[in-house]
Protein backbone atom coordinates (compact mmCIF):
# COMPACT_ATOMS: atom_id res chain seq x y z
CA UNK A 1 0.00 0.00 0.00
CA UNK A 2 1.00 3.10 -0.50
CA UNK A 3 1.99 6.23 1.80
CA UNK A 4 -1.00 8.05 0.47
CA UNK A 5 -2.99 5.13 0.50
CA UNK A 6 -2.17 4.75 4.49
CA UNK A 7 -2.60 8.31 4.99
CA UNK A 8 -6.37 8.12 3.52
CA UNK A 9 -7.09 5.04 5.40
CA UNK A 10 -5.74 6.89 8.81
CA UNK A 11 -8.05 9.68 8.09
CA UNK A 12 -10.95 7.46 7.01
CA UNK A 13 -11.50 9.29 3.26
CA UNK A 14 -11.09 8.45 0.15
CA UNK A 15 -10.10 9.95 -3.15
CA UNK A 16 -10.19 8.77 -6.82
CA UNK A 17 -7.36 6.30 -8.38
CA UNK A 18 -6.08 9.14 -10.83
CA UNK A 19 -5.49 12.11 -8.04
CA UNK A 20 -3.96 9.23 -5.42
CA UNK A 21 -1.32 8.03 -8.06
CA UNK A 22 -0.95 11.64 -9.06
CA UNK A 23 -0.14 12.09 -5.30
CA UNK A 24 2.24 8.87 -5.15
CA UNK A 25 4.00 9.98 -7.82
CA UNK A 26 4.52 13.59 -6.56
CA UNK A 27 6.14 12.01 -3.22
CA UNK A 28 8.52 9.92 -4.61
CA UNK A 29 9.67 12.30 -6.89
CA UNK A 30 10.44 14.43 -3.59
CA UNK A 31 7.97 17.60 -4.71
CA UNK A 32 6.37 16.69 -1.55
CA UNK A 33 8.54 16.66 1.77
CA UNK A 34 7.66 13.91 4.16
CA UNK A 35 6.54 16.47 6.85
CA UNK A 36 4.13 18.35 4.94
CA UNK A 37 2.60 15.01 3.17
CA UNK A 38 -0.08 14.79 5.92
CA UNK A 39 -1.01 18.73 5.12
CA UNK A 40 -0.91 18.83 1.13
CA UNK A 41 -3.34 15.28 1.37
CA UNK A 42 -5.93 17.25 4.05
CA UNK A 43 -5.76 19.73 1.88
CA UNK A 44 -6.30 17.77 -1.43
CA UNK A 45 -9.18 16.31 0.32
CA UNK A 46 -10.54 19.89 1.13
CA UNK A 47 -10.48 20.53 -2.81
CA UNK A 48 -11.55 17.68 -4.02
CA UNK A 49 -14.53 17.92 -1.44
CA UNK A 50 -15.27 21.31 -3.25
CA UNK A 51 -14.81 20.53 -6.88
CA UNK A 52 -17.69 17.82 -6.38
CA UNK A 53 -21.06 18.39 -8.12
CA UNK A 54 -23.61 18.90 -5.41
CA UNK A 55 -26.67 16.93 -4.53
CA UNK A 56 -29.76 17.62 -6.36
CA UNK A 57 -27.41 20.17 -8.92
CA UNK A 58 -29.21 19.57 -12.73
CA UNK A 59 -26.07 17.50 -14.19
CA UNK A 60 -28.79 16.49 -17.56
CA UNK A 61 -29.27 20.12 -18.56
CA UNK A 62 -25.33 21.14 -18.19
CA UNK A 63 -24.46 18.23 -20.17
CA UNK A 64 -27.08 19.10 -23.02
CA UNK A 65 -25.60 22.85 -23.05
CA UNK A 66 -21.88 21.50 -22.84
CA UNK A 67 -22.52 19.64 -25.46
CA UNK A 68 -25.53 21.43 -27.87
CA UNK A 69 -23.41 24.80 -27.69
CA UNK A 70 -19.89 23.12 -29.64
CA UNK A 71 -22.34 21.36 -31.64
CA UNK A 72 -23.24 25.03 -33.00
CA UNK A 73 -19.89 25.77 -33.83
CA UNK A 74 -19.42 22.48 -35.99
CA UNK A 75 -19.95 21.96 -39.35
CA UNK A 76 -23.24 20.83 -40.82
CA UNK A 77 -22.16 18.70 -43.61
CA UNK A 78 -18.24 17.21 -43.00
CA UNK A 79 -17.18 14.31 -44.59
CA UNK A 80 -13.85 13.99 -44.52
CA UNK A 81 -11.14 11.73 -42.51
CA UNK A 82 -8.04 13.13 -42.06
CA UNK A 83 -4.88 10.99 -44.25
CA UNK A 84 -6.89 8.38 -45.66
CA UNK A 85 -8.72 7.78 -49.09
CA UNK A 86 -12.39 7.36 -47.57
CA UNK A 87 -14.85 9.12 -46.83
CA UNK A 88 -16.55 8.99 -43.18
CA UNK A 89 -19.19 10.68 -41.83
CA UNK A 90 -17.65 13.35 -39.24
CA UNK A 91 -18.60 16.15 -37.54
CA UNK A 92 -22.71 17.42 -36.70
CA UNK A 93 -24.07 14.36 -38.94
CA UNK A 94 -22.16 11.88 -37.27
CA UNK A 95 -22.89 13.47 -33.24
CA UNK A 96 -26.46 13.23 -34.84
CA UNK A 97 -26.14 9.96 -35.64
CA UNK A 98 -23.96 8.59 -32.44
CA UNK A 99 -27.25 10.25 -30.31
CA UNK A 100 -29.51 8.98 -32.72
CA UNK A 101 -28.31 5.17 -32.21
CA UNK A 102 -29.08 4.42 -35.65
CA UNK A 103 -29.28 1.06 -36.38
CA UNK A 104 -26.60 1.16 -39.34
CA UNK A 105 -24.16 3.95 -40.03
CA UNK A 106 -24.17 5.97 -42.63
CA UNK A 107 -20.34 5.05 -43.04
CA UNK A 108 -19.81 1.58 -41.51
CA UNK A 109 -15.92 1.52 -40.71
CA UNK A 110 -13.47 -0.38 -38.53
CA UNK A 111 -10.15 0.29 -37.22
CA UNK A 112 -8.33 -3.23 -37.15
CA UNK A 113 -4.81 -3.93 -35.42
CA UNK A 114 -2.64 -6.32 -35.84
CA UNK A 115 -1.09 -8.93 -33.52
CA UNK A 116 2.86 -8.02 -32.62
CA UNK A 117 3.93 -10.95 -35.50
CA UNK A 118 2.63 -9.41 -38.28
CA UNK A 119 2.58 -6.02 -37.61
CA UNK A 120 5.05 -5.62 -41.17
CA UNK A 121 3.77 -3.68 -43.94
CA UNK A 122 4.23 -6.49 -46.04
CA UNK A 123 2.10 -8.86 -43.61
CA UNK A 124 -0.49 -5.69 -43.06
CA UNK A 125 -0.90 -5.49 -46.94
CA UNK A 126 -2.02 -8.75 -47.78
CA UNK A 127 -4.08 -9.19 -44.59
CA UNK A 128 -5.95 -6.30 -46.29
CA UNK A 129 -6.34 -8.29 -49.34
CA UNK A 130 -7.30 -11.18 -47.43
CA UNK A 131 -10.21 -9.78 -45.22
CA UNK A 132 -11.47 -7.67 -48.37
CA UNK A 133 -14.70 -9.51 -49.40
CA UNK A 134 -14.41 -10.93 -53.00
CA UNK A 135 -17.75 -12.27 -54.42
CA UNK A 136 -17.90 -13.89 -57.94
CA UNK A 137 -19.06 -10.42 -59.45
CA UNK A 138 -16.17 -9.13 -58.46
CA UNK A 139 -13.40 -11.67 -60.38
CA UNK A 140 -16.02 -12.40 -63.21
CA UNK A 141 -16.02 -10.92 -67.15
CA UNK A 142 -18.92 -12.15 -68.20
CA UNK A 143 -22.08 -14.20 -67.08
CA UNK A 144 -23.99 -16.29 -69.70
CA UNK A 145 -27.07 -17.82 -69.64
CA UNK A 146 -27.74 -21.41 -70.83
CA UNK A 147 -31.54 -22.03 -71.86
CA UNK A 148 -30.54 -24.82 -73.38
CA UNK A 149 -28.80 -26.89 -70.42
CA UNK A 150 -30.42 -24.78 -67.85
CA UNK A 151 -26.75 -23.98 -66.73
CA UNK A 152 -25.14 -20.58 -65.33
CA UNK A 153 -21.71 -19.88 -67.08
CA UNK A 154 -19.39 -17.31 -65.29
CA UNK A 155 -16.04 -16.25 -67.21
CA UNK A 156 -13.38 -15.71 -64.83
CA UNK A 157 -10.80 -12.91 -64.27
CA UNK A 158 -7.75 -14.37 -63.78
CA UNK A 159 -6.14 -10.88 -63.69
CA UNK A 160 -8.63 -9.90 -60.95
CA UNK A 161 -8.32 -12.93 -58.94
CA UNK A 162 -4.64 -12.89 -58.93
CA UNK A 163 -5.27 -9.02 -58.19
CA UNK A 164 -7.03 -9.87 -55.29
CA UNK A 165 -5.03 -13.16 -53.99
CA UNK A 166 -7.28 -15.72 -54.43
CA UNK A 167 -6.48 -18.82 -56.13
CA UNK A 168 -8.58 -20.41 -59.00
CA UNK A 169 -8.33 -24.06 -56.75
CA UNK A 170 -9.55 -22.32 -53.63
CA UNK A 171 -12.18 -21.08 -55.76
CA UNK A 172 -13.03 -23.98 -56.96
CA UNK A 173 -13.40 -25.34 -53.31
CA UNK A 174 -15.48 -22.73 -51.80
CA UNK A 175 -18.18 -23.20 -54.48
CA UNK A 176 -17.91 -27.39 -54.44
CA UNK A 177 -18.69 -26.68 -50.64
CA UNK A 178 -21.94 -24.91 -51.59
CA UNK A 179 -23.08 -26.58 -54.84
CA UNK A 180 -21.35 -29.56 -54.85
CA UNK A 181 -21.25 -32.00 -57.90
CA UNK A 182 -23.43 -29.08 -59.51
CA UNK A 183 -20.32 -27.16 -60.90
CA UNK A 184 -17.52 -27.69 -63.50
CA UNK A 185 -14.94 -25.77 -64.64
CA UNK A 186 -13.61 -25.41 -67.94
CA UNK A 187 -10.64 -23.83 -68.33
CA UNK A 188 -11.82 -20.44 -66.67
CA UNK A 189 -15.49 -21.05 -67.45
CA UNK A 190 -17.34 -21.86 -63.89
CA UNK A 191 -20.25 -23.65 -64.99
CA UNK A 192 -23.52 -24.57 -62.52
CA UNK A 193 -26.23 -26.56 -63.20
CA UNK A 194 -29.74 -25.57 -62.01
CA UNK A 195 -31.58 -28.51 -60.34
CA UNK A 196 -35.29 -26.93 -61.28
CA UNK A 197 -35.79 -26.44 -65.13
CA UNK A 198 -36.93 -23.03 -65.42
CA UNK A 199 -36.23 -19.99 -66.75
CA UNK A 200 -37.37 -18.13 -63.48
CA UNK A 201 -34.62 -20.70 -61.33
CA UNK A 202 -31.71 -20.20 -63.32
CA UNK A 203 -31.75 -16.51 -63.23
CA UNK A 204 -32.47 -16.96 -59.39
CA UNK A 205 -29.40 -19.18 -59.32
CA UNK A 206 -27.37 -15.89 -61.46
CA UNK A 207 -27.62 -13.53 -58.60
CA UNK A 208 -27.08 -16.15 -55.99
CA UNK A 209 -23.92 -17.56 -57.87
CA UNK A 210 -22.69 -13.48 -58.26
CA UNK A 211 -23.18 -12.65 -54.71
CA UNK A 212 -21.35 -16.02 -54.08
CA UNK A 213 -18.45 -15.00 -51.36
CA UNK A 214 -15.14 -16.39 -52.36
CA UNK A 215 -13.04 -14.97 -49.79
CA UNK A 216 -12.45 -12.18 -47.02
CA UNK A 217 -15.24 -10.99 -44.49
CA UNK A 218 -18.23 -10.35 -45.28
CA UNK A 219 -19.52 -6.77 -45.91
CA UNK A 220 -15.71 -5.19 -46.29
CA UNK A 221 -15.50 -3.43 -49.24
CA UNK A 222 -12.00 -1.93 -49.04
CA UNK A 223 -9.36 -1.83 -46.54
CA UNK A 224 -6.45 0.65 -46.37
CA UNK A 225 -3.07 0.27 -44.46
CA UNK A 226 -1.36 2.79 -42.45
CA UNK A 227 1.18 3.44 -40.52
CA UNK A 228 0.30 4.67 -36.75
CA UNK A 229 3.19 5.11 -34.88
CA UNK A 230 4.53 1.48 -34.51
CA UNK A 231 1.53 -0.25 -35.40
CA UNK A 232 0.13 -0.67 -38.92
CA UNK A 233 -3.23 -0.21 -38.60
CA UNK A 234 -6.33 -1.35 -41.78
CA UNK A 235 -8.96 0.86 -42.08
CA UNK A 236 -11.87 -0.50 -43.56
CA UNK A 237 -14.43 0.27 -45.45
CA UNK A 238 -17.81 -2.04 -43.91
CA UNK A 239 -18.10 -3.31 -40.75
CA UNK A 240 -18.17 -6.64 -39.33
CA UNK A 241 -16.63 -7.29 -36.00
CA UNK A 242 -18.28 -10.73 -35.75
CA UNK A 243 -16.76 -11.77 -39.10
CA UNK A 244 -13.63 -10.36 -38.08
CA UNK A 245 -12.79 -12.47 -34.87
CA UNK A 246 -12.37 -15.81 -37.25
CA UNK A 247 -9.07 -14.14 -38.71
CA UNK A 248 -6.16 -14.82 -36.53
CA UNK A 249 -3.97 -12.61 -37.92
CA UNK A 250 -5.44 -9.47 -36.02
CA UNK A 251 -5.57 -8.31 -32.53
CA UNK A 252 -9.08 -8.42 -31.68
CA UNK A 253 -8.65 -6.89 -28.59
CA UNK A 254 -7.95 -3.75 -29.95
CA UNK A 255 -10.23 -3.59 -32.99
CA UNK A 256 -12.96 -1.10 -32.99
CA UNK A 257 -16.11 -0.34 -35.10
CA UNK A 258 -18.08 3.08 -35.81
CA UNK A 259 -20.74 0.70 -35.24
CA UNK A 260 -22.45 1.07 -31.65
CA UNK A 261 -25.28 -1.39 -32.28
CA UNK A 262 -22.81 -4.05 -33.69
CA UNK A 263 -20.71 -3.22 -30.66
CA UNK A 264 -23.39 -4.12 -28.17
CA UNK A 265 -24.61 -7.20 -29.81
CA UNK A 266 -21.01 -8.54 -30.12
CA UNK A 267 -18.94 -7.29 -26.56
CA UNK A 268 -21.89 -6.26 -24.33
CA UNK A 269 -23.88 -2.95 -23.63
CA UNK A 270 -20.48 -1.41 -21.10
CA UNK A 271 -18.66 -2.09 -24.58
CA UNK A 272 -21.27 0.04 -25.99
CA UNK A 273 -21.10 3.02 -23.54
CA UNK A 274 -17.40 2.83 -23.75
CA UNK A 275 -18.13 2.85 -27.94
CA UNK A 276 -20.28 5.82 -27.53
CA UNK A 277 -17.67 8.04 -25.17
CA UNK A 278 -15.31 7.37 -27.43
CA UNK A 279 -16.89 7.77 -30.96
CA UNK A 280 -18.17 10.90 -29.24
CA UNK A 281 -15.44 12.46 -27.69
CA UNK A 282 -13.49 11.12 -31.35
CA UNK A 283 -15.98 13.43 -33.71
CA UNK A 284 -15.95 16.19 -31.29
CA UNK A 285 -11.59 16.78 -31.37
CA UNK A 286 -11.55 16.18 -34.62
CA UNK A 287 -13.78 19.27 -35.22
CA UNK A 288 -11.37 21.34 -32.72
CA UNK A 289 -13.71 21.47 -30.00
CA UNK A 290 -13.28 20.41 -26.10
CA UNK A 291 -15.91 19.09 -24.16
CA UNK A 292 -15.35 17.50 -20.72
CA UNK A 293 -15.65 13.93 -20.51
CA UNK A 294 -18.04 13.60 -18.00
CA UNK A 295 -20.41 15.29 -20.10
CA UNK A 296 -19.85 12.44 -22.55
CA UNK A 297 -20.34 9.49 -19.89
CA UNK A 298 -23.51 11.47 -18.34
CA UNK A 299 -25.11 10.90 -21.82
CA UNK A 300 -24.00 7.50 -22.52
CA UNK A 301 -25.02 6.37 -18.89
CA UNK A 302 -28.69 7.48 -19.40
CA UNK A 303 -28.43 5.76 -23.25
CA UNK A 304 -26.99 2.28 -22.12
CA UNK A 305 -29.06 2.43 -18.69
CA UNK A 306 -32.01 -0.22 -19.20
CA UNK A 307 -29.42 -2.54 -20.86
CA UNK A 308 -29.68 -1.59 -24.17
CA UNK A 309 -28.59 0.82 -26.38
CA UNK A 310 -31.38 3.75 -26.02
CA UNK A 311 -31.79 6.94 -28.90
CA UNK A 312 -31.38 10.57 -27.43
CA UNK A 313 -35.50 11.41 -28.69
CA UNK A 314 -38.68 10.26 -29.11
CA UNK A 315 -38.03 6.70 -29.76
CA UNK A 316 -35.79 6.48 -26.76
CA UNK A 317 -35.06 8.03 -23.52
CA UNK A 318 -37.60 10.58 -23.57
CA UNK A 319 -40.05 8.78 -25.33
CA UNK A 320 -39.95 5.67 -22.63
CA UNK A 321 -40.46 7.94 -19.47
CA UNK A 322 -43.19 7.27 -17.08
CA UNK A 323 -44.58 10.48 -17.25
CA UNK A 324 -47.42 11.35 -19.34
CA UNK A 325 -46.70 14.86 -19.10
CA UNK A 326 -43.15 15.03 -20.02
CA UNK A 327 -44.02 13.13 -23.00
CA UNK A 328 -46.69 14.93 -24.13
CA UNK A 329 -44.36 18.07 -23.29
CA UNK A 330 -41.90 16.66 -25.73
CA UNK A 331 -43.07 15.85 -29.36
CA UNK A 332 -46.23 14.19 -30.41
CA UNK A 333 -48.74 15.67 -27.59
CA UNK A 334 -51.63 14.74 -28.64
CA UNK A 335 -50.79 10.94 -29.22
CA UNK A 336 -49.20 10.65 -25.39
CA UNK A 337 -52.66 12.27 -23.72
CA UNK A 338 -55.08 10.46 -25.73
CA UNK A 339 -53.02 7.18 -25.12
CA UNK A 340 -52.61 8.06 -21.62
CA UNK A 341 -56.67 8.79 -20.95
CA UNK A 342 -57.21 5.62 -23.00
CA UNK A 343 -55.44 3.27 -20.73
CA UNK A 344 -56.16 5.15 -17.53
CA UNK A 345 -52.06 5.74 -16.75
CA UNK A 346 -51.32 7.82 -13.69
CA UNK A 347 -49.46 11.17 -13.29
CA UNK A 348 -47.72 11.02 -10.26
CA UNK A 349 -45.91 14.48 -10.77
CA UNK A 350 -42.44 13.14 -9.57
CA UNK A 351 -40.16 14.67 -12.61
CA UNK A 352 -39.09 18.25 -13.49
CA UNK A 353 -41.70 18.60 -16.19
CA UNK A 354 -44.49 17.87 -15.05
CA UNK A 355 -44.35 19.68 -12.32
CA UNK A 356 -42.76 22.77 -14.22
CA UNK A 357 -46.34 22.41 -16.23
CA UNK A 358 -48.43 22.53 -12.82
CA UNK A 359 -46.57 25.20 -11.20
CA UNK A 360 -45.32 23.41 -7.94
CA UNK A 361 -41.41 23.69 -6.80
CA UNK A 362 -39.49 21.52 -8.95
CA UNK A 363 -37.27 18.87 -7.87
CA UNK A 364 -33.88 20.45 -8.90
CA UNK A 365 -31.51 22.12 -6.49
CA UNK A 366 -32.78 23.39 -3.31
CA UNK A 367 -36.26 21.81 -4.40
CA UNK A 368 -34.70 18.65 -3.32
CA UNK A 369 -34.53 18.52 0.02
CA UNK A 370 -37.97 17.63 0.72
CA UNK A 371 -37.65 14.29 -0.94
CA UNK A 372 -34.46 13.55 0.78
CA UNK A 373 -36.14 13.80 3.94
CA UNK A 374 -38.58 12.10 4.76
CA UNK A 375 -40.55 13.64 7.92
CA UNK A 376 -42.52 10.62 8.57
CA UNK A 377 -39.58 8.17 8.72
CA UNK A 378 -38.08 10.74 11.05
CA UNK A 379 -40.85 10.88 13.56
CA UNK A 380 -41.24 6.82 13.54
CA UNK A 381 -37.73 6.93 15.02
CA UNK A 382 -37.94 9.31 17.30
CA UNK A 383 -40.73 7.19 19.20
CA UNK B 1 -33.13 -15.71 -29.06
CA UNK B 2 -29.76 -15.56 -31.11
CA UNK B 3 -26.82 -18.42 -32.18
CA UNK B 4 -25.66 -18.82 -28.30
CA UNK B 5 -22.12 -18.50 -27.99
CA UNK B 6 -20.69 -18.38 -31.92
CA UNK B 7 -17.55 -16.06 -31.00
CA UNK B 8 -14.89 -18.22 -29.88
CA UNK B 9 -12.81 -15.39 -29.23
CA UNK B 10 -12.56 -14.17 -25.40
CA UNK B 11 -13.86 -11.05 -25.79
CA UNK B 12 -13.40 -9.79 -21.71
CA UNK B 13 -9.57 -8.94 -23.12
CA UNK B 14 -11.23 -6.03 -25.74
CA UNK B 15 -10.80 -2.83 -24.54
CA UNK B 16 -13.90 -1.48 -24.43
CA UNK B 17 -15.11 -4.45 -22.19
CA UNK B 18 -14.44 -3.65 -18.48
CA UNK B 19 -14.33 -5.86 -15.53
CA UNK B 20 -17.49 -7.75 -14.70
CA UNK B 21 -18.07 -9.54 -11.28
CA UNK B 22 -21.28 -11.12 -9.86
CA UNK B 23 -21.82 -10.17 -6.56
CA UNK B 24 -22.86 -12.84 -3.95
CA UNK B 25 -26.05 -12.22 -2.71
CA UNK B 26 -24.77 -11.56 0.72
CA UNK B 27 -23.00 -8.54 -1.00
CA UNK B 28 -25.68 -7.66 -3.05
CA UNK B 29 -28.02 -7.21 0.59
CA UNK B 30 -25.36 -5.10 2.00
CA UNK B 31 -24.44 -2.96 -1.47
CA UNK B 32 -28.52 -2.11 -1.55
CA UNK B 33 -28.48 -1.29 2.05
CA UNK B 34 -25.55 0.92 1.35
CA UNK B 35 -27.40 2.51 -1.54
CA UNK B 36 -30.37 2.97 -0.22
CA UNK B 37 -31.51 1.72 -3.18
CA UNK B 38 -33.97 -1.46 -4.74
CA UNK B 39 -32.97 -3.68 -7.37
CA UNK B 40 -35.04 -1.85 -9.56
CA UNK B 41 -33.42 1.06 -9.21
CA UNK B 42 -30.56 0.39 -10.88
CA UNK B 43 -29.27 0.58 -14.03
CA UNK B 44 -29.61 -3.04 -16.01
CA UNK B 45 -28.01 -5.57 -18.12
CA UNK B 46 -29.46 -8.32 -19.92
CA UNK B 47 -29.32 -11.85 -19.25
CA UNK B 48 -27.63 -12.94 -23.13
CA UNK B 49 -25.25 -9.64 -22.59
CA UNK B 50 -21.54 -11.15 -24.24
CA UNK B 51 -19.64 -9.66 -21.78
CA UNK B 52 -21.59 -11.28 -18.74
CA UNK B 53 -22.56 -14.64 -20.56
CA UNK B 54 -19.19 -16.74 -18.63
CA UNK B 55 -20.69 -15.56 -15.23
CA UNK B 56 -23.26 -17.40 -15.74
CA UNK B 57 -26.12 -14.71 -13.49
CA UNK B 58 -29.46 -15.39 -13.11
CA UNK B 59 -32.43 -12.55 -13.29
CA UNK B 60 -31.81 -9.86 -10.40
CA UNK B 61 -28.42 -10.80 -10.08
CA UNK B 62 -26.52 -7.69 -9.43
CA UNK B 63 -23.16 -7.42 -11.44
CA UNK B 64 -20.21 -5.17 -10.20
CA UNK B 65 -18.46 -3.22 -13.37
CA UNK B 66 -14.99 -1.77 -12.68
CA UNK B 67 -14.41 0.65 -15.49
CA UNK B 68 -11.25 2.54 -16.57
CA UNK B 69 -12.52 6.08 -16.31
CA UNK B 70 -10.23 8.74 -17.86
CA UNK B 71 -11.41 11.02 -14.90
CA UNK B 72 -11.04 9.22 -12.23
CA UNK B 73 -8.84 6.19 -12.92
CA UNK B 74 -11.26 3.48 -11.65
CA UNK B 75 -15.07 4.00 -11.43
CA UNK B 76 -17.22 0.80 -9.99
CA UNK B 77 -20.70 1.08 -11.42
CA UNK B 78 -23.28 -1.55 -10.79
CA UNK B 79 -26.21 -3.12 -12.80
CA UNK B 80 -28.83 -5.78 -12.24
CA UNK B 81 -29.90 -8.44 -14.64
CA UNK B 82 -32.72 -8.72 -16.54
Amino acid sequence: MSKINEILKQKNEELPLSIVKRLDKMYEDGKIKNKYLEAVVDAVIDAYGKAKIEPGEGVGVIAAQSIGEPGTQMMMRTKHYAGTAMDVTRGLPRLIEIFDARKIPKTPMMTIYLKKEYNTLEKAEKLAHAIRETRIRNVMKTTRLNFLKFEVEVEIDNNELKKRGVTLSKLEKTMKEKYGDAIRFEKNLLIVKSKKKSAAALQKLKREVQDMNVSGVKGISYVVVQKEGNDYVLYTKGSNLKGVTQVKEIDFHRTKTNDILEIEKVLGIEAARNALVYETLITLKEAGLTVDPRHITLVADTMTADGVVKAIGRHGVSGDKASVLARASFEETVKHLLKAGAYGEVERLKGVVENIIVGQVIALGTGVPELILKPDLFKEKKK
Amino acid sequence: MEEENDIKIDISKHEFVPKHELLSDKESEKLLKELGVTRLQLPKILKKDRAIHHLKAKRGDIIKITRNSKTAGKAIYYRVVI
